[in-house]
C-alpha cells in the first residue's frame, strides 16, 4: 500500500485491502474544505514527502537487508539468523530463540552494541508463534541501532538476556507482566507494574478491557457494570 | 516482618535476616519519593545493604489505551507520562509518528519545537533542582527555582494555553503560530537566567552541607551505567559524553553549537554539576534559535486520518531525563498495532539498587533525588 500514491494518483487506497468504509471518508473530506486545492491528498503523506528526498525511498516499509552487518551475523551463526529486513532506515534481525544469548553476548561483545536501549514484545495473535519478543540495542562507539527479534508462542519459553545486560532485568519482568512471555534463567520474574494478584496480561491482543472491567465491577462491587 | 518472606532481587538469602538486620519500609506515601514510589529497604543499623524497589502505583496503562486511540487521540495522552515535562514527550511522540508516516515537519515548526523544548528542559531541570536540595535539606533553591519556571510556564500559556500537560505539538508539525511577543519572552526568559543558574550554584556548589552530602554519594561508574541503560544526566555524570541530540540529531538541533557537559565521578554531586551545565546550555540554544526563526509553513501535509504504511520504527530523544524512546508497530490502520514507550525514569531508577548499597537511610532520598524520576513516567 505504500506504493500506491507513487503509482496512481487518484485513490489513496484502490489495492487496499482493508475495509471499503474507507476511500468514501478520505473523498468526503477534501470536498468539505474548500481552501486545499489537491483535491485526494487527504491520505497519501508518503508522496508528498518523497520528492525531497533523494532517489531511494519509494518504499516505506520493510525490505529485505544484505549488508556488512547481516553478512558478519550470518557467518557466525548461519542458520540462527533468519531473516533480516530495513524497515524506515532502521535495520531488523529476526534470530533463532534457542541462541539468542549468544547472539546477544555477541552483539554486545564484537560487534558493541553494548546499550540495550529497550525490551519489549509484541503480541500477533494470529500467528503460530504469537510474540515477537524485540530487543533495540544501540552501539555507543558506532552510533547506530539494531534491532533484535526473537519468536515465541504462549507456551516456549524465551531465554534472557539479563545477565548480558543488567537492564534486561526490569524490562523483562514488564514483559512477563504485560504479555505473559516466560524468561528461562531470569532470577527473579515477577511481576513489576501490577498486583501479585492480577489476572491475565493486559497487552495481549485478546485481553479485553470490557471484560475485565466487567468481571471487576461484579467481583468487587456486586453490581453489573454499567459500561 | 522477616517471617514474610520479602525477596530481594539480587540477594538469593535474603529471606534470612541477620541478628542486625532489619527491613524498612518506605513509601509509598513519603514525601521525598517524588510520588507514589515505594522502596524495601534493608538494612544494618542505618547502612543499607540491599534494596527492592515497588513501583505500579501509578500505572494507568497508558500502551493499552494507545491501541485503542487513532494515532492523533493518543497524542495527549504522553503528556501525562512525564507530567514535569510533557513538551519533550509530546515532541518524541510526534516525531516518532513523523517517522513511521515518512514525513517530517517544516523547519519553521522544528525550530520552535527545539525552543519549546529547550525551554521545558531547564523547567524540568529546574524543578528537580528545586525538589532534590529540599530532600537534602536545603530549602531556599526550592523558592528561586519555581520562580524561574514559573516564567516558562507563562511563555507556555500563551504559546498553547496549557501549562503542565501542553499537547503543544501535532503530528506533522504544530498546531499553533507563535504568538507575536514569543521571541521577546524567550530572550527576556533566557537572557539573565545564566545569572540565575550562578545563582543557585552560589547556594549549593561550595555549601559544605550540600558537598557532604552528595559528593560520593551513589556513585554509578561508567561500565555500570552502560550495563543498566541509564541515559541522560545519569550516564553522562559518569563519563559517558553521549546526547542524542548530538549523536542522532532530530528537530533543529543539527542547526546550533552547544556542549555536553559530563562528569568524573558519577556521583550525586557530579549528577548535580552537569544538570546545572545543561541548563545553560539549553539556554545557549534558545537564544541561539529565536535569532532566526525562518519563516514558512507550520503544519507539513499529513491528512487528517493517518494511516502510516505497516511497518515499525524505533525513535528515541533527549528528554531532560534521558533517553525517551518511541517504539510504534503500524498494521496499517488508523489506529497504532502497539506503541511502546521506554521511559527513562523507569531504566535510570533501576540502577537505584547498584547505587544505595553501603550508604546510610539518609542518602537514599538524596539518591532518588538524584536520578530525577517522575512516578508518572515510570509506572506509566
Amino acid at each position: 500500500m505504500a506504493n500506491d500514491p507513487e503509482e496512481k494518483q487518484p485513490s489513496p487506497s484502490p489495492k487496499d485491502d482493508s475495509s471499503p468504509a474507507k476511500p468514501p471518508a478520505a473523498a468526503s473530506e477534501p470536498a468539505s474544505k474548500p481552501a486545499a486545492a489537491p483535491a485526494p491528498p487527504a491520505a497519501k503523506p508518503p508522496a508528498a514527502a518523497a520528492p525531497p528526498r533523494s532517489p531511494a525511498p519509494p518504499k516505506e516499509g520493510p525490505v529485505a537487508l544484505d549488508n556488512d552487518l547481516v553478512k558478519r551475523y550470518k557467518r557466525k551463526f548461519g542458520e540462527a539468523i533468519r531473516e533480516a529486513w530495513i524497515d524506515r532506515k532502521q535495520a531488523i534481525l529476526v534470530v533463532e530463540r534457542e541462541r539468542l544469548v549468544e547472539i546477544a553476548t555477541y552483539s554486545r561483545d564484537d560487534e558493541k552494541f553494548d546499550w540495550l536501549s529497550d525490551l519489549t514484545a509484541v503480541d500477533w495473535p494470529k500467528r503460530a508463534q504469537r510474540f515477537d519478543v524485540v530487543l533495540n540495542m544501540y552501539s555507543l562507539a558506532k552510533n547506530e541501532r539494531l534491532r533484535l527479534k526473537v519468536w515465541a508462542a504462549a507456551d516456549e519459553r524465551v531465554p534472557s538476556v539479563q545477565g548480558v545486560w543488567a537492564t534486561a532485568n526490569w524490562q523483562e519482568r514488564e514483559v512477563y507482566d504485560m504479555f505473559g512471555v516466560v524468561f528461562e534463567g531470569h532470577p527473579d520474574l515477577k511481576r513489576i507494574l501490577l498486583p501479585d494478584e492480577w489476572q491475565g496480561h493486559p497487552l495481549r491482543k485478546d485481553y479485553d478491557i470490557l471484560t475485565q472491567d466487567t468481571a471487576w465491577v461484579r467481583e468487587n462491587l456486586g453490581i453489573e457494570s454499567g459500561q | 516482618m522477616a517471617d514474610q518472606r520479602i525477596p530481594f532481587a539480587t540477594h538469593a538469602d535474603a529471606t534470612v535476616l541477620g541478628a542486625d538486620e532489619i527491613i524498612l519500609n518506605m513509601g509509598p506515601q513519603h514525601p521525598s519519593t517524588h510520588g507514589v514510589l515505594r522502596v524495601k529497604l534493608r538494612l544494618d543499623g542505618e547502612k543499607v545493604i540491599g534494596s527492592e524497589c515497588v513501583i505500579g502505583y501509578l500505572h494507568r496503562g497508558v500502551e493499552k489505551i494507545a491501541e485503542h486511540r487513532s494515532y492523533t487521540q493518543f497524542a495527549p495522552y504522553v503528556d501525562r507520562m512525564d507530567y514535569v515535562a510533557a513538551v519533550s514527550n509530546g515532541l518524541g511522540y510526534c516525531e516518532a509518528v513523523e517517522k513511521l508516516l515518512g514525513t517530517e515537519a517544516p523547519l519553521r515548526a522544528r525550530v520552535i519545537r527545539t525552543i519549546l523544548t529547550e525551554l521545558q528542559r531547564i523547567a524540568s531541570h529546574l524543578f528537580w533542582l528545586g525538589t532534590h536540595a529540599l530532600d537534602i535539606g536545603a530549602l531556599t533553591p526550592l523558592f528561586y527555582c519555581l520562580r524561574e519556571r514559573e516564567e516558562i510556564l507563562k511563555i507556555f500559556e500563551k504559546y498553547c494555553g496549557a501549562r503542565l500537560t501542553t499537547h503543544a505539538f501535532r503530528i506533522g508539525g504544530l498546531q499553533y503560530e507563535a504568538y507575536d511577543e514569543f521571541e521577546k519572552d524567550v530572550e527576556r526568559f533566557c537572557t539573565p537566567f545564566d545569572k540565575r543558574v550562578d545563582e543557585y550554584e552560589s547556594l549549593l556548589t561550595e555549601n559544605r552541607i550540600w558537598v557532604g552530602r552528595t559528593k560520593g554519594i551513589g556513585i554509578l561508574s561508567a561500565k555500570d551505567a552502560i550495563d543498566y541503560a541509564a541515559s541522560g544526566p545519569v550516564l553522562r555524570a559518569s563519563g559517558v559524553k553521549w546526547d542524542i541530540r548530538k549523536a542522532m540529531p532530530y528537530a533543529a538541533y543539527d542547526l546550533y553549537k552547544f556542549e555536553i557537559p559530563t562528569g568524573k565521578n558519577g556521583d550525586t554531586y557530579d549528577r548535580y554539576i552537569v544538570r546545572m551545565e545543561e541548563m545553560r546550555q539549553s539556554r545557549l540554544i534558545c537564544l541561539q534559535a529565536i535569532e532566526n526563526i525562518p519563516a514558512g509553513p507550520i503544519l507539513g501535509k499529513v491528512g487528517k486520518v493517518l494511516k502510516p504504511p505497516p511497518g515499525e520504527v524505533y525513535h528515541a530523544i533527549e528528554a531532560p531525563k534521558g533517553e525517551l524512546g518511541y517504539y510504534i508497530v503500524s498494521d496499517g490502520t488508523t489506529q497504532p498495532y502497539r506503541v511502546r514507550i521506554r521511559p527513562p525514569s523507569l531504566i535510570n531508577l533501576e540502577a537505584f539498587d547498584k547505587m544505595i548499597r553501603g550508604h546510610l537511610v539518609a542518602d537514599v532520598v538524596a539518591i532518588i533525588g538524584t536520578l530525577d524520576i517522575v512516578l508518572g513516567e515510570v509506572d506509566r
